[in-house]
């Protein structure tokens, strides 16, 4: 497993580096430049120049990126253009935000849609299945702009129970009370997933209890409670797992809706927001630590199926 | 009275809004230290008939619609899922056609069986450890200390459907129905596992219903037959005298059509024909458009059982060996 492992994470180097070549041309195709951008619509030709050059944009472009590579390898992300700040310092700021959310989304998304999603697979065709697989597709499409505001208006505004918008750091005065900003982000971003995962353990069960040895379970005389949990969803958790690994890291970079919104400091937001501004350091940083974050749940996945299903052996 | 009475036994599956018939009429009984064999070719209700006196139609869309059957004197089809499910793998038990499949891919074969043994027994999670020890060494899995904790794809097919005898042994079954337990596993391996099972017999009296296509298996294994053609016991009576008089003209059809391998013959004596399908309205016989000796009778009249011999009953208005 600890072989495994190691050689998976020495695996992720070359598809590291396809990555951040890829990542660092598409950024310098956007059209448009940092430096005007940053100076504004005032600025001269010569200040633009002298900027540029600054901010060592006038190099080669294979150039600029070995100078970013190598200055990478050595932990450094670089200098944001828009904030003067360390890439590595902005994208913590939203990393917090963003893991925290993402962290009570899958909260969520396990207390609901696991328990939600047995229960639709054991009384197929049943009234309460109709309810809960119908709810779920209409979870499934509400906008998430328009179930964020909803919430909004009902708990923030109208009840006064929760908090409308901004997330403070857990270091900020409050502390883990912090917490209470993410509620109403989380519910919101878990809705649709859940509704997801409703369906797809609901649809893994089915599959799985046509299967002989549940058979053998029943005919053990095994309560159908019993049957349901230990040996229809414990086989099809193996194909839920993959869907769980994804949805979080999902979660965590693609929430700019939902962080809009509750107006959150995410990570979703950031590469919007530095995209907009050309912000060249911050948008490589963050996609760098997204392509990781991938890399990295994909590998967990991976682990995860050698717990779950024995007849997978990590060689 | 016998252990299991089946009587008038129908199941229908349901087709849409239309309830269809595909077993009917069919009753056996079972005892103690006795084997019954159910042949037939695919198709013909003999699994159905397993399932459903196991109680384990539910939920899928296939129900007993008629008959009754009793099992040790109580009524099976009365009782509440939860009576069901208290005589389920501990006074009856069953054994799947399908071992490579039969079993649960993620839990130790021992776990599985432990499971069986604490559904129904007072039993220490140690003790029932050692019982499934017991149970490995019983059905001549080698090594039964370590194999208790392998996992079902590390055994072979024949250990696997060994490991599906001793789930089904755990809770001492006085009835024990097997499904078709070798037609999976290689010939040599089926020997095995055949008189693996007539051994266990002979030492505890289990009751045992085998259901199988094979006349080969169930001529060397069974106290009597059964014979199933389109969900109807066309001929039953102790294995002696079926063979011997091969009264019905399906049951004589099924023992020419196995190839012997002492005689040269160019041409297999298939049963012309095919069987009917689910649903499908025969009038008279229903055997009758295969059958060699079917007369205009057998086209307008549905044989009734009639016992040419003691213990000997025919569904036909011709048998062989009766008079015409």
């Amino acid at each position: 497993m600890l072989f495994y492992t190691i050689k998976r994470l020495l695996a992720l180097i070359p598809t590291l580096l396809a990555a951040t070549m890829l990542v660092f041309l598409f950024v310098h195709l956007i059209p448009g430049d940092p430096a005007s951008i940053l100076l504004g619509d005032t600025a001269t030709p010569e200040e633009v120049a002298a900027l540029t050059r600054e901010l060592g944009l006038d190099e080669p472009l294979w150039t600029q990126y070995l100078i970013w590579l190598g200055n990478v390898l050595q932990g450094d992300l670089g200098t944001s253009v828009f904030f003067g700040t360390p890439v590595l310092t902005v994208i913590a700021d939203g990393a917090e935000t963003s893991i925290l959310l993402a962290t009570m989304t899958m909260v969520w998304i396990v207390l609901f849609g696991v328990p939600i999603g047995i229960v639709s697979a054991m009384n197929k065709g049943r009234w309460i299945d109709q309810i809960t697989s119908g709810g779920a597709m209409l979870f499934a499409s509400i906008p998430t702009f328009w179930l964020g505001l909803y919430l909004i208006l009902l708990f923030a505004v109208g009840l006064g129970w929760l908090p409308s918008s901004g997330f403070p750091s857990l270091t900020d005065t409050g502390g883990v009370t912090n917490l209470r900003y993410l509620i109403l982000p989380s519910l919101t971003l878990a809705a649709p997933n859940a509704a997801l995962i409703i369906r797809l353990v609901r649809a893994s069960m089915l599959d799985v209890s046509r299967e002989d040895h549940v058979r053998t379970a029943r005919a053990k005389g095994l309560r159908p409670s019993r049957v349901a949990i230990r040996h229809i969803f414990r086989n099809a958790l193996i194909s839920v797992t993959a869907a769980f690994g994804f949805t979080f890291a999902a979660l965590v970079s693609e929430a700019v809706v939902t962080e809009t919104v509750f107006s959150l400091p995410g990570i979703g937001r950031l590469v919007v927001q530095s995209i907009l501004r050309r912000d060249y350091p911050v948008i490589q940083g963050v996609i760098l630590v997204i392509v990781v974050l991938y890399m990295f749940i994909n590998l967990l996945v991976d682990l995860a199926y050698a717990r779950l299903d024995p007849r997978i052996s990590l060689k | 009275m016998a252990l299991l009475d089946v009587e008038n036994l129908e199941i229908s599956i349901r087709f849409g809004h239309e309830l269809l018939p595909v077993v009917r009429g069919v009753s056996f009984s079972v005892d103690e230290n006795e084997t019954l064999g159910i042949v037939g070719e695919s198709g013909c209700g003999k699994s159905l008939t397993a399932l459903a006196i196991m109680g384990l139609l539910e939920g899928s869309g296939v129900r007993v619609t008629g008959g009754r059957m009793r099992f040790g004197g109580r009524d099976l089809l009365a009782m509440s899922a939860d009576e069901r499910r208290h005589i389920m793998g501990n006074d009856m038990a069953m054994i799947f056609q399908e071992p490579m499949t039969s079993l649960n891919p993620v839990y130790r074969v021992g776990d599985q069986i432990i499971e069986a043994l604490q559904q129904h027994r007072n039993l220490s999670r140690r003790a029932a450890r050692r019982r499934a020890i017991e149970l490995l060494d019983l059905v001549r899995i080698p090594e039964p200390d370590s194999r208790v904790d392998s996992f079902p794809h590390q055994l072979s097919g024949g250990q696997r459907q060994r490991v599906m005898i001793a789930m089904a042994l755990s809770c001492d079954p006085k009835l024990l129905i097997a499904d078709e337990p070798t037609t999976a596993l290689d010939v040599t391996v089926q020997k095995e596992v055949l008189d693996l099972m007539l051994d266990l017999q002979k030492r505890t009296g289990t009751a045992i219903i085998l259901i199988s296509h094979d006349l080969g298996v169930i001529a060397e294994t069974c106290n009597s037959v059964a014979v199933m053609y389109w969900g109807r016991l066309v001929e039953t009576a102790p294995t002696d005298a079926l063979f011997e008089t091969l009264a019905h003209p399906y049951t004589r059809g099924l023992l020419h059509s196995i190839p012997a391998i002492d005689r040269d013959v160019d041409w297999l004596d298939a049963i012309p024909g095919r069987v009917p399908t689910i649903g499908e309205q025969i009038a008279g016989c229903p055997f009758h458009p295969r059958c060699p000796r079917a007369e205009s009778r057998c086209r307008h009249e549905v044989p009734q059982p009639r016992e040419i011999a003691p213990g000997h009953l025919v569904e036909c208005h011709f048998p062989y060996g009766g008079d015409r």
